[in-house]
This record gives structure tokens, sequence and C-alpha cells, in this order.
């Protein structure tokens, strides 16, 4: 699996701040791992405040992706390898 | 080069935020100054527009000596590839606030935060992690934050 920007994603939001992207996660998907900063998704250490949060609907996996000039994105991926891997190394919510 | 007893042959990185507010580039040149008299050296941490502000003005390399991509350090530190003495992450966003709690718990160390900007306090206020924050008022003109800067150094690179 290659860089974040190459996957076909879906922005959730933009320009939010990495609480609300927590609260979203927790209010809207179905169900959801913790996880600590620099744990791996898609190849790539995700950078965030604990705990980091990251939803699983099914397949789908919804993550915060921060980048330094643009602030968090929250994403939305289809990838069911990532999101059983997600699912078995992530701290239940 | 006068050293601080217990800081010589010490290494530290400096982690840039976005160059948008213009202190950053300026300050990052002090610090790098300053650090290099108490004999430790500095990396640069930063995305392509915060590392050719640096390399652009300091083209003889006076200051600078390792430059490094802001995701490569990440994955260096998750992979346990490199290890700094100290970390001081610029901060003036929430994204900042983001990159320094990562940085603190991949390392366990004190992270040092620099925090400026327009909303200095504001951003200051999401932060719940320990480091040590030195944070002033400043946007374009870099003294609040270097006058903070001098007071803390010498406490910073003979404790942390």
């Amino acid at each position: 699996m290659g860089c974040i920007e190459s996957l076909s994603y879906e922005v959730v939001l933009q320009g939010a701040s990495f609480k609300e992207c927590r609260e979203y996660i927790r209010a809207n998907c179905r169900e959801y791992r913790i996880v600590e900063p620099g744990f791996k998704i898609f190849e790539k250490p995700i950078i965030g405040i604990p705990p980091i949060s990251i939803g699983l609907d099914g397949d789908t996996i919804t993550f915060p992706f921060t980048k330094p000039c643009y602030g968090t994105f929250l994403l939305r991926v289809d990838d069911s390898e990532e999101a059983e891997r997600i699912r078995r190394e992530g701290k239940p919510g | 080069m006068t050293s601080v007893q217990g800081a010589a042959g010490k290494t530290a990185v400096l982690v840039l935020g976005c160059p948008q507010v213009p202190v950053q580039t300026g300050i990052a040149l002090y610090l790098m100054s300053q650090l290099r008299k108490k004999g430790i050296s500095s990396t640069i941490a930063g995305n392509r527009a915060a590392r050719l502000l640096i390399e652009v003005s300091d083209p003889e390399r006076h200051y600078i000596s390792e430059v490094m991509d802001l995701d490569r350090y990440i994955a260096d530190l998750a992979d346990r590839k490199r290890q700094f003495d100290y970390h001081f992450v610029f901060i003036h966003n929430d994204a900042g606030v983001s990159y320094a709690a990562t940085v603190q718990a991949l390392t366990q160390k004190t992270v040092i935060a620099l925090i400026y900007g327009e909303h200095f306090q504001d951003v200051a206020g999401e932060i719940e992690f320990p480091c040590e924050k030195v944070m002033a008022k400043a946007v374009h003109n870099p003294m609040p934050l270097k006058n903070k800067l001098d007071e803390v150094l010498p406490w910073v690179v003979s404790n942390l």
C-alpha cells in the first residue's frame, strides 16, 4: 500500500481541530479503535493527540490525517485488509 | 565555541510548522546559532517550504547541518531509527500541537514547545501533554519570542 495521497479517499471533515475529528468518529462510526501516535495506517505513522480514535464501519476506515499547513483532515477509505489489521491491533474504544 | 557543561556533543531537532507565520524562520536560525554556541548540533525537520526558507536564509550553512523531511523525521522516530536529545517543536496552529503530541508520545521526552502567532494562548491551551512551553505573541516581530527563548534556553539545555 502506498502513500495516503495516492489512495482513493473521501474527505469527511476539513479544517477541523483534532478534537473535533475524534468526536466525529466516536459519534458517527459503528465502532472505533484507539491507537497511539506513530501507529501506521497505510504504512504512514499517524500524527495526533492521544487518545487517537480510528473509526470502522465494516471495511471502511475513518481516520485523521494531519498536514502542517492544512491542519487535520478526516478521511474515509475502503480497505478490508487494513480495516481488519486496525481492528486487530487497536485498542477497543 | 563555548559549551554548557553537560550539553556539548548533544543533538537537537527543530521541528518546523507551516511557514505562514513570518517569525518561524528567523527564530529557527537564531535558535540554531544559540545551540551551536553551547556545543549542540541541530537538525531541521520540516515540509519543503519551511526547509527551503531556512536553506535560502543560510546559504553558507553557518548554522544548518542536517535538513530532513518532516514525514521522514516522524517515521524515523516511530521506527526507532533516530534519537535526539532535544526536540524543539514550532507551534502556531492545531496541526503543530498534533505534531508535538506525536513527538512526545514517540520519544517519551519533554518536548520544548515554541508557541507563537496571533492566537498563541488558545493554541497553548490545547496542549495537555507534558512539555516545556516557550510562548509569546509573535507574528512579524520575533523579539518577544527571542526574549523568552533567551530566558529559558540555559535552563532547558541544562535540565532536559
